[in-house]
């Protein structure tokens, strides 16, 4: 199978190990990798702050770059979910809009859905998963408390099979982290207030370190882990599943 | 334009303060969950009621008309009004009419919208909150701070202090039942004093003519039971085709509204009682410049229950005055900004986008999508701040350039940690890795 990454401008500028593990990932479940080189943004920045022309722009140049693969994987909840949910709202007259949406997944769900792969490893630590609102609520990687649904989570199942990892009970199993795009930078005190709660939680839940579908949340999470002097660790679900499965 | 984030900081200062909010607050979403996870049907009949407001939307003027109809034969007056001033001047005419002073009101948040106590106090009416919670900030001169909770911002202590000066308890009473216990006798004198009740309405129901109204204190009933005028004031949107389809809302509201399987009084008015008067007032107030508007459509819906609020993580920690509207949260900041876009250009940039109110909400509507839409809105009026369309041109012209992105990347991962900026204030930047992945990439494609 052949698959293309889209790897979130920010993963590629600040967290290249997050797009090297998912790609090797992949690898190892024997998915050959591709990256278009010509990939820079998804456009979310500028669409979350309602510039859509701009958003537009960028949606446009993400369909040249990656409507001839099969397959597109990115290990970003939220980056998929911008092209899945709003690519087809910006740009409703191409139908490449459509048929990018059906074949772009976010990592977790690809390996959990289409490769349908149930890790197997190993990896010590009591770890507590952050659920990013766009994987949970847009792309539905797990049930949400809020809904009355038979209780699911994908990354939860890809977790399963690995010996020695337990999982935090948290308080707020799915409370936002207060990252937001840039809600982060316009509502600053709000969003690092929210961000210090879901420390918080994930402490008492006895975690050792943090994991997520989403570097951005993880970001927030660990800029305020690090200026306050914490021990906790953050680490990215493609870190943890390459390190466990290695 | 109003500032949201200012306000928000100003309430996250006191962090034990704004802990305390979040908690009290949160602890009712929690009841909530309860309470729906009795009902294994609930995600249907979250649909149904969805639908249900669709339907009736859809056909609003029909619904409202048979409603008049239906009131009228039932006795009561029926007047129409465009907007707020239009409300305040037809309830003091009737109040006038009637040579009315004295007026007791219970929770009614489109006179709260509509600013109708100052409009009376002006015009020499007495006004007298009869919910409790409505009671103190109106005691306060300040505006609720939630739909359903109007006080929840203020600690027992507080209101302890409050009832001290103003209804003369002991200094230092902070007990719940007493100062309840306070109020009340406080409140009957009131009731008994009255020549007039006001109520708000939950649901008006079109076969009938009408008007339900929810609560738990059962103070709607005494205020209308004693005094022989009730007025009953609501907005268009309140319309539910039948007493069949208020079953539906009856069962999402109060679990939704404070995890309560039903409000302690539903109480169900269909024209005025022998020798009395009942005047029900109906307002627009901008509802119908919303149903004209397909993608906000869906907001109309809304039986104010407050579910996004306690859900939303931003007003638990912000409090409701931090969006400085009647109603605030989610709902509220997807539904201001159509009576003032410039004014509540904020709101819609309140939420960190996360959905928890959408998938709470017991009417299904689509909140952070038009939170989102507004934003576009915004953007395209010129109401959001001059240096964010620059920033956000300039990034998608960078961005569109696969060149300009490479070396924009490079720069910013030199430069970026020596610019002081709103990330750096309470967190640090990560370590900045010395190569992106694209050239890792390239070397691992391409070993040297």
């Amino acid at each position: 199978m052949e698959v293309a990454l889209f790897v979130p401008c920010y993963i590629d500028q600040l967290y290249p190990r997050v797009g090297l593990a998912t790609a090797e990932l992949l690898e190892r479940n024997g998915v050959t990798v591709h990256f278009p080189e010509a990939q820079t943004c998804c456009g979310q920045p500028m669409a979350n702050s309602g510039f859509f022309d701009d958003a537009r722009q960028l949606a446009r140049k993400m369909l040249d770059v990656f409507s001839p693969y099969e397959h597109v994987v990115c290990p970003s909840g939220s980056c998929t979910s911008m092209v899945r949910n709003h690519y087809p709202m910006l740009l409703p007259d191409d139908p490449r809009a459509t048929a990018l949406r059906a074949k772009t997944h976010e990592l977790c769900e690809f390996l959990h859905d289409v490769l349908q792969v149930r890790p197997r490893g190993r990896f010590a630590a009591r770890v507590g998963l952050h659920q990013s609102c766009h994987a949970l609520r847009e792309l539905r990687l797990g049930s949400g408390s809020e809904r009355l649904v038979p209780a699911y989570s994908k990354i939860g199942t890809l977790l399963e099979g690995i010996e020695g990892l337990k999982l935090a009970e948290l308080t707020r199993s799915d409370e936002c982290c207060g990252f937001g795009g840039t809600f982060t930078m316009t509502e600053e005190a709000i969003s690092c207030a929210m961000g210090r709660d879901r420390i918080a939680d994930h402490e008492r839940a006895g975690a050792e370190m943090i994991t997520g579908a989403d570097s951005s949340c993880l970001m927030h999470l660990e800029g305020l882990l690090r200026r306050d002097g914490k021990k906790l660790r953050v680490l990215h679900v493609a870190e943890l599943l390459e390190e466990a499965t290695r | 334009m109003s500032d949201h984030a200012a306000r928000a900081a100003e309430f996250v200062a006191d962090q034990s303060r704004m802990h305390w909010h979040d908690q009290a607050v949160w602890f009712i979403r929690s009841k909530r969950d309860v309470a729906r996870s009795f009902v294994p049907e609930w995600e249907e009949l979250r649909s149904l009621g969805s639908q249900i407001k669709a339907h009736t939307l859809s056909r609003l003027p029909d619904y409202l008309e048979e409603f008049e109809k239906n009131a009228v034969a039932a006795g009561a007056r029926v007047h129409w009004a465009r907007d707020a001033d239009e409300h305040n001047r037809i309830v003091h005419g009737i109040l006038r009419d009637h040579g009315v002073a004295r007026l007791v009101k219970s929770k009614s948040m489109l006179t709260e919208e509509c600013h109708l106590n100052e409009y009376l106090e002006e015009h020499g009416v007495e006004v007298v909150d009869t919910d409790l919670g409505e009671r103190i900030v109106q005691f306060r001169r300040e505006p609720p701070s939630h739909i359903v909770m109007p006080a929840i911002h203020l600690k027992k202590e507080e209101i302890g202090e409050l009832f001290h000066h103003k209804l003369g308890t002991p200094v230092g009473l902070a007990d719940p039942k007493q100062l309840a216990e306070a109020a009340r006798g406080h409140l009957r004198e009131k009731f008994l004093g009255a020549q007039a009740g006001l109520t708000g309405v939950n649901f008006a129901i079109a076969s009938t003519g009408s008007v339900v109204v929810c609560t738990n204190e059962g103070n709607a009933d005494l205020g209308t039971s004693l005094p022989p005028i009730h007025i009953a004031c609501m907005g268009v949107e309140k319309i539910v085709p039948s007493p069949s389809e208020l079953a539906v809302f009856l069962r999402l509201l109060a679990r939704s509204a404070t995890g309560q399987p039903i409000t302690t009084y539903t109480s169900h008015f269909q024209g005025p009682r022998p020798g009395a008067e009942m005047h029900i007032v109906i307002v627009d107030h901008g509802r119908s410049r919303i149903l004209a508007r397909e993608e906000y459509r869906n907001s109309l819906k809304c039986i104010r229950c407050g579910a996004c609020m306690n859900t939303c993580p931003v007003y638990r920690r912000s409090g409701g005055h931090s969006y400085g509207v009647t109603v605030a949260g989610p709902i509220g900041s997807v539904l201001a900004p159509h009576i003032d876009p410039k004014k509540h250009a904020d709101l819609p940039f309140a939420s960190s986008l996360c959905g928890s109110c959408t998938d709470v909400c017991p009417v299904r509507i689509d909140l952070h999508h038009q939170l989102l839409t507004w934003r576009g809105e915004l953007a395209s009026l010129g109401l959001v701040p001059l240096h964010k369309r620059v920033v956000s041109r300039v990034g998608a012209w960078l961005l569109a350039r696969t060149w300009a992105y490479r070396i924009f990347g490079k720069l910013l991962r030199v430069f970026a940690p020596h610019i002081p900026n709103p990330w750096t204030r309470q967190r640090d930047l990560p370590p900045m890795p010395r190569e992106s992945f694209r050239a890792q990439w390239r070397k691992r494609v391409r070993p040297r």
